[in-house]
């Protein structure tokens, strides 16, 4: 096949030749090419089939607005799908597709939907959704159902590789006084000016190169401008695009730090996802030219005038050799007579007639024509061309490639970004920037003007304007008038003769043609909003950058108003395409959330412990022995800690230091209970409610002495009450004399618990006085010496139902604690206890966690009545008894039994009744465990009414998603030594 | 992407705090009716322009902080300590 790569053209590395493979075929580029160019170097005219139609389709562009030569690149777990081949780099080795369809883009069997086009029209799916009237009305979903797997085939982009990324991403954050958006000759001039007024200056841009549209000038040469940049200091971010802009002058980037290589670096992350705080911004963007519709204008071979400008002076191909550029505007005709240098036949439909053009006379001008119909169906055959004052086939033009150019779009989006809506403008036939009282200064060809003087002039008045904002000038500046061209653009956005059908296309990456838009406004979704969402146009990947303003114009004349009447959808970030990986940055597998381990979390696992993660912690799960399985080895924990003695790390329970004189009013007013009366040397359990009267967190306070206590939450809550307590002393009760501290990390607390826990504690601590029943009775607290000289805080507190006790030391003896208890544990055969048997302990003795105060419960429903003091108010006594809070019918926690023992049950399980098992039931089960205690399984949970009401009535546990369901009956939570024997040993 | 210059600690990112709630209510007495609590908690104003809200420097000094600040953009005029005397001390120290 022959090349289209012409000699003498080109800023391409020519003796650096790279070698690619598309759709298994291997090809050759050359170093500075994009996939696009070296595709199309190789004569490779169609490199997709189109989402809906499955119309082959070949390259529209050269930049972020394709919207047909979207590919997958690379392969298994570094496959990338929908890239645009014009802004990928190529590189040797690079492995890249088409996508959409089967077998390959050349021949596709799905192009039979092309002949189904009415079926697919404007809102086929949500016509598909309703239901085929009047049949299925109300029933649509039973046809999407059924459909929807072939829809999805069809209609679909290319896929994600389904393996995990192997590779890494970045954040990164930074500042400056300034930041430039785009290196075209507007952003320069900007960024030159600031830096030369000693502003710090960062000047982003998406292209591999500096230099914007200038890089397709033919003797357009960069390194003057990169040394005067790189002189000035300014940091240049190439191949980084600013792909949205946000509160207080941040800037978000997304820097594409290895796509263009073919073996990375490992250790260099493939992308950097920077925040950039700015005092200014400056936008220098650029403008997109749209294209124009008309019939089969989107034969692969039709191209934008700007970018087949790109592809000859920038890459050196020549990207036809009969053109024929339609237009509206000036904008092309230095691309046609450099086509036609370059050895192309040219021809210029202008479908005005009254304007002046200096030419050489290279090429043919045909005014008042514009571009009616295509013929081919792979390739460009010829191209049928009308008078534009009455559309009507007139002559065929033999051609193989059809440029369009129906003006040009300002890229506003940036700004949109931050809610400023642009302005129509007549005369340039586009949207224009509005101002904005943000310092975001919109520069060069994004607001509207043409010729690069103007653009330099607007790039210096950008930098004054910044200034001027910034407070260090006071200077006067202009901004030249937007547009520029010697002849003024005419609208041209279709051309169609009313008596024909056509499929003219507005949107090509989805598919929208004309007559969708038609549709839309005949069936009622004439807002552009409704049309957007109604027809998808401008709601692919490329946000419909080159064809919302045609989509925008058909409604404005099917409505008879003006475009600016219409309106325009919002753009919002991202401009182009972020990846997933990029937004997660270094936040994945177990970097995702941050890690928390206790002091002896290493003596835990040297010692056989199976983690699990409790909030951010990791927290002993259970210590198997050889062979044991999860279940066996928590009965055992469980049961030999109810027979002799088991210790458990409990650090991570939170720990806050409560000081001051005023501690005992505080804890009054917090706890539910009383807490005025507590003497030094005693703790007591308390409950925590909200404003709103619902439970909020439990656990223990010790009283050190007169005025400092010890508390402890429960893991999960820890920074809630932590925050909760400074908020209430510093916002509500600021006469309070009192001071709270986190201790959570400098405090390492283990459970010694079971009938042998005393004789364990007195062996480890340095005066065995201490522990005696009469020295630390029940809820008694002392602060004594572990042997070794160890301080020590000890509480008899049990949350097992057991004789125990909590011991903490500063963390730094966490290890030496843990050697000491253990080698007396063992000594009465005692064991290690992780946290499913401390589960098992609880569930049976009926003690609520987290599962059970999970925010929707109150005092009464987690049956603690006795808890709320009635002699004081507190924090949510006012509310704890408002309105359904009241209600006899709420659900009250009870314990679950099996109805046949041998029976097991999950937590979540839906509680009814026998006749009536349905939706939420009458209760709920929260926990369940296999009780070592009684040989069954048992749970906690709630019912309504609770246990007084269903004390002798067999249930039902349903449990939909596991497809289970068995009998059950209701029994006290308190399913083990009810009056608390153990506990008082 | 606010800013919130914190009266301690200086300019930081709003990723170190957390936002509290309307800074202008009176909580009731703790021994006042259901009625007032009500009202207190659940009847708030949804304001469109400068509100006084209550920040946590959670990730910084743990300070809970005024702050006066526009829910249309996020502009910020003023940052002060919530507890009275605090302020006093922060005026002083101007
Ligand atoms: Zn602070």
């Amino acid at each position: 096949m022959k090349t289209r790569r012409i000699d003498n053209y080109g800023k391409i590395n020519r003796d650096k030749i790279l070698s690619f493979r598309w759709d298994k075929k291997d090809y050759k580029g050359f170093e500075g090419d994009t996939l696009a160019s070296a595709l199309l170097a190789n004569n490779i005219g169609i490199v997709g089939r189109s989402f809906k139609y499955h119309r082959p389709r070949g390259i529209f562009s050269s930049g972020v607005e394709e919207s047909g030569a979207l590919v997958t690149i690379g392969s298994k777990d570094r496959r990338d799908p929908n890239v645009r081949a014009t802004t990928q780099e190529l590189y040797n080795g690079l492995e890249a597709s088409g996508q959409n369809a089967f077998p390959n883009v050349n021949f596709d069997l799905a192009g039979i939907n092309n002949y189904l086009g009415r079926f697919f029209a404007a809102g086929f799916y949500y016509k598909t959704f309703m239901g085929i009237p009047p049949l299925e009305w109300g029933r649509g979903t039973a046809i999407w159902m059924f459909f929807e797997k072939f829809i999805r085939k069809a209609a679909g982009m290319g896929s994600a590789s389904e393996l995990p990324d192997p590779d890494s991403y970045e954040h990164a954050h930074d500042f400056c006084d300034l930041i430039v958006v785009g290196s075209g000759p507007a952003g320069v001039a900007a960024a030159i000016e600031a830096a030369e007024k000693k502003l710090d200056v960062i000047l982003v841009e998406q292209d591999s190169l500096v230099g914007g549209d200038q890089l397709a000038e033919n003797n357009f040469d960069n390194s003057q401008i990169k040394n005067q940049l790189g002189n000035l200091g300014i940091k240049i971010m190439t191949r980084t695009t600013a792909f949205g802009l946000y509160d207080n002058c941040v800037v978000g980037l997304l820097e594409r730090v290895t796509d263009h290589i073919s073996a990375p670096n490992v250790n260099i992350p493939r992308q950097r996802f920077w925040t950039i705080r700015a005092k200014h911004i400056i936008v220098g963007a650029g403008a997109i030219e749209r294209h124009i519709a008309f019939n089969n204008n989107d034969i692969p071979g039709v191209m934008t005038v700007n970018a087949s400008k790109h592809y000859l002076n920038r890459y050196g191909v020549l990207t036809g050799k009969r053109i024929v550029i339609a237009t509206n505007n000036d904008s092309v005709y230095e691309t046609a007579h450099q086509l036609s240098e370059a050895g192309a036949n040219v021809t210029v439909l202008d479908s005005r007639t009254n304007f002046e053009i200096e030419t050489n006379k290279s090429f043919e001008i045909r005014k008042g024509y514009v571009p009616y119909n295509i013929n081919g169906s792979k390739k460009i055959d010829s191209l049928d061309i009308s008078k534009s004052e009455t559309i009507n086939k007139s002559e065929t033009i033999n051609c193989d490639q059809v440029l369009l150019s129906g003006g040009w779009s300002p890229a506003v989006h940036l700004l949109s970004h931050r809610g400023v809506k642009p302005k129509w403008d007549y005369n340039n036939a586009c949207f224009l920037p509005s101002d904005t009282k943000e310092n975001i200064t919109m520069v060069g060809s994004s607001r509207g003007l043409w010729n690069k003087n103007d653009c330099i002039a607007s790039g210096i008045a950008g930098t004054i304007d910044a200034l001027n904002r910034l407070g260090i000038s006071k200077t006067n500046y202009f901004f030249p008038k937007p547009g520029g061209w010697k002849n003024p653009i005419q609208p041209l956005y279709e051309v169609k003769n009313k008596k024909s059908r056509s499929k003219s296309f507005v949107d090509y990456q989805h598919d929208v043609t004309t007559d969708d838009v038609r549709l839309a406004h005949r069936e009622g979704f004439i807002s552009v909003e409704h049309l957007k969402r109604y027809t998808t146009l401008g709601m692919a990947n490329d946000q419909g950058k080159m064809g919302n303003i045609i989509g925008l114009s058909l409604m404005a004349d099917l409505l008879n108003k003006e475009i600016p009447e219409v309106g325009t959808t919002v753009f919002r970030p991202p401009y182009t395409p972020v990846s997933i990986g990029a937004l997660s940055g270094r936040n994945v597998g177990k970097h995702f959330r941050p890690l928390r381990v206790t002091p002896m979390h290493q003596w835990n696992i040297d010692h056989g412990a199976k983690m699990i993660e409790v909030g951010l912690y990791q927290r002993p799960w259970y210590y198997p022995k050889k062979n044991e399985t999860l279940s066996d080895s928590y009965i055992r924990e469980a049961s030999t800690v109810r027979k002799t003695v088991g210790i458990c790390d409990v650090t991570s329970l939170g720990k806050i230091a409560i000081q001051g004189p005023d501690s005992t009013e505080f804890l009054n007013r917090i706890y539910s209970n009383d807490f005025s009366n507590l003497q030094v040397g005693k703790a007591r359990y308390g409950i925590m409610l909200r404003d709103d009267g619902i439970v909020m967190d439990d656990g223990t306070s010790w009283r050190l002495a007169e005025n400092e206590y010890f508390m402890t939450t429960s893991t999960g809550e820890a920074a809630k009450v932590m925050s909760w307590l400074e908020e209430l002393l510093q916002t509500r009760w600021t006469d309070l004399n009192v001071n709270v501290t986190s201790v959570s990390e400098q405090w390492a607390g283990v459970s010694v618990a079971g009938p042998k826990s005393r004789e364990v504690l007195n062996n480890c601590v340095d005066d065995s006085l201490v522990v005696t029943n009469n020295n630390l009775p029940f809820m008694g607290v002392t602060s004594t010496l572990l042997k070794g000289n160890i301080p020590c805080r000890i509480a008899r507190i049990s949350f097992s139902g057991e004789l125990a006790f909590e011991v903490y030391v500063k963390s730094d003896f966490a290890n030496t604690m843990m050697d000491l208890l253990w080698e007396n544990t063992k000594k009465y055969e005692g064991c290690l206890y992780g946290l499913e048997a401390l589960g098992a302990l609880r569930v049976e003795k009926g003690h609520v966690t987290v599962a059970e105060l999970d925010g929707r419960v109150t005092i009464d429903d987690a049956g603690l009545s006795k808890m709320a003091s009635t002699k004081k108010s507190y924090i949510g006594s006012a509310m704890r008894k408002r309105g359904v809070l009241k209600n006899k019918d709420r659900e009250i926690l009870v314990g679950f039994f099996p109805t046949n023992l041998k029976e097991t049950f999950n937590a979540g399980t839906i509680v009814c009744e026998k006749n009536n098992i349905k939706g939420q039931g009458i209760g709920r089960i929260t926990s369940v465990t296999y009780s070592p205690e009684l040989g069954h399984w048992i749970g906690l949970g709630f019912v309504k009414g609770g246990l007084d009401k269903w004390k002798d009535t067999n249930l039902v546990g349903a449990d939909p998603v596991r497809n289970k369901q068995m009998n059950l009956k209701v029994v006290s939570p308190h399913m083990i030594d009810p009056k608390g024997e153990r506990m008082y040993a | 992407m606010i800013r919130i210059n914190c009266p301690y600690c200086g300019e930081r990112d709003h990723s170190e705090f957390s936002y509290g709630g309307d800074a202008t209510i009176n909580y009731p007495s703790l021994d006042a009716s259901e009625k007032e609590w009500t009202e207190a908690i659940f009847f708030r104003k949804n304001i469109k322009g400068f509100q006084f809200e209550t920040w946590h420097h959670s990730n910084g000094c743990r300070m809970w902080l005024v702050v006066e600040r526009s829910t249309v953009t996020h502009e910020i005029k003023s940052v002060k300590p919530c507890h009275p005397d605090l302020q006093k001390v922060v005026e002083n120290n101007k």
